[in-house]
This record gives C-alpha cells, sequence and structure tokens, in this order.
C-alpha cells in the first residue's frame, strides 16, 4: 500500500521532465499503428505508464487530481463507444463489422485514404480504453482503499510481516 | 585476412559494441556473484547504462546520419536520465525498507 509518500526531489524532478515525453511517445506509438509496430493497445499502455509514474513519483492524491477513478471509467468506456461505433458505421453503411472501405463515400476520400482513417479511428478508441482501464486497475490494486469494508469483514490479527514497511 | 578494409566508421562501431558487451558482461558477473542489494545495484545500475550507451553509439556510427540514428541519440538520453534515477530509487526504497548492507564477517564481530 502506497499510503505515504516521501518526497524525494531527484525522482520528482526526473518525472517531471520525463512524462511529456512518454506520453508524446504513446501518442506516437498510437498514430503509427499501422505502419510500424504498435498500435492503440501499446499506445494505450505506455500513457497509462505516465499515470502510473504520477502516481509512483507524486503519489495517489496528486494523480488522482489529474484524471480520478470515475472519469477514467467513463473515459474507457467512451473508448469502447469510439471502437464499437465505427464498426457499427460500416454496418450501417452496408459492409461488414470494422469493413472501413463502406466508410469512403461518408468521409468523402478514397478506399485506401478511408481503411487508413478508420484504422486511425479504432485504435484511438482502443488507446482510450486501454489507458483508462490500466489506471483504474492500478488505482484498485495500489492505492488507498475508499470503500468501506463490508460488514462482515474479518480484521485479521496483526503478525510481525505486517509490520514490514518504509520506518518512520 | 589482409583484403579485409573495413571503413573506418565501422571498426571504430566494432569497438564500441564490444566495450558495450565487456560492461554487460562485468555487469551481469557483479549481478550474480555480489553479496547483496546495494553492491548488486552498483555493478548492474552503472554497468547496464553505460553499456547501452556505447551500444547506442556504436549503432549510430554504424547507421550514418539519418532519421534512425537520430531516434537512437533520443533513446540514449533518456536511458541516460532515466537509469541512475531508477536505480537511485531503488536503493532509497531499499534503504528506507531497512535493509542492511552486507559487511565483512571479521568486521562485525569488531562491532
Amino acid at each position: 500500500m502506497l499510503t505515504q509518500i516521501y518526497k524525494n526531489l531527484i525522482v520528482q524532478t526526473v518525472c517531471r521532465i520525463i512524462i511529456p515525453f512518454i506520453q508524446i511517445y504513446a501518442l506516437y506509438v498510437i498514430a503509427h499503428g499501422h505502419y510500424s509496430p504498435g498500435g492503440g493497445f501499446q499506445g494505450g499502455v505506455i500513457l497509462a505508464a505516465a499515470l502510473a509514474l504520477i502516481f509512483l513519483a507524486y503519489g495517489q492524491d496528486a494523480a488522482v487530481r489529474r484524471l480520478n477513478r470515475h472519469q477514467a471509467v467513463i473515459l474507457c468506456a467512451i473508448g469502447v463507444f469510439i471502437y464499437a461505433g465505427i464498426g457499427l458505421l460500416c454496418l450501417l453503411a452496408g459492409g461488414n463489422f470494422l469493413d472501413y472501405s463502406r466508410l469512403a463515400p461518408i468521409l468523402g476520400v478514397t478506399i485506401p485514404r478511408a481503411r487508413s482513417l478508420g484504422i486511425l479511428g479504432v485504435e484511438i478508441g482502443v488507446g482510450l480504453a486501454v489507458m483508462s482501464a490500466m489506471y483504474s486497475i492500478i488505482i484498485d490494486v495500489a492505492g488507498k482503499s475508499t470503500i468501506a469494508a463490508p460488514r462482515d469483514f474479518v480484521q485479521l490479527p496483526k503478525t510481525k510481516r505486517d509490520n514490514v514497511g518504509p520506518a518512520a | 585476412m589482409s583484403n579485409i578494409n573495413l571503413p573506418f566508421h565501422d571498426i571504430c562501431a566494432i569497438i564500441l559494441i564490444l566495450g558495450g558487451l565487456f560492461f554487460f558482461f562485468t555487469s551481469t558477473v557483479g549481478l550474480l556473484r555480489f553479496p547483496d542489494l546495494y553492491t548488486r545495484m552498483h555493478a548492474t545500475g552503472k554497468g547496464d547504462t553505460l553499456a547501452v550507451l556505447l551500444i547506442i553509439s556504436g549503432a549510430i556510427l554504424h547507421h550514418g546520419l539519418n532519421l534512425d540514428s537520430a531516434k537512437l541519440l533520443l533513446i540514449s538520453v533518456f536511458i541516460s536520465i532515466a537509469n541512475p534515477t531508477g536505480t537511485h530509487a531503488i536503493g532509497r526504497a531499499a534503504y528506507r525498507c531497512g535493509i542492511k548492507p552486507w559487511l565483512k564477517k571479521d568486521v562485525s564481530k569488531v562491532k
């Protein structure tokens, strides 16, 4: 449990310098998914790693101030909606699910261009969904618990192993 | 053998990459043979960073100046920032957790 935050100037300064570059790299991985290795999933995980770095270096409160768990779940749903919406749009236009060539008359571009744009849109959706799902998992696993324990929750007796941790 | 004539930058690249491999080897030996966390981190934290930087600079020399070598240069800059910071954070966390540094047996007896 990361309940205690230690102010570490070196780690915080390096995180402040390096986090924008991590996020730009994640956007590059998402946008170049159909030319080079990468794609929505990998880019989303890198974005979530930047948020996890904020979480680790500055503590949970600083991370939650930027993106709280509720917003993360909503963003996850929006990402899935973008993905499924583009697929269903192709379905409505008369093709198969995710058959981007049917989007060409709607977007007013050539068929290869429409395929490229469709893949880009789907990957943006996947990246959003993966980033926010990973971030909410990180908050659930490593964060302070915000949910009260159930009434029949049995408090285990404290053992010596519970005292292992950062010394005050 | 005498008709092998590599260009000068390729010879430099080979020397750099071999140096990088040497430092990878020594840091791995240190990781396997040193007695506790701090000494192991001392071996890998410095050796790995230097080895990666040497190998990347060798690859840049081999590749010449273009977009790929610019990307490699960026990678080496970020590794040289992030790797020592990670080592610092791990060492600090271990010290906070109360892990005792390794001492020679006779030293601890004197104490």
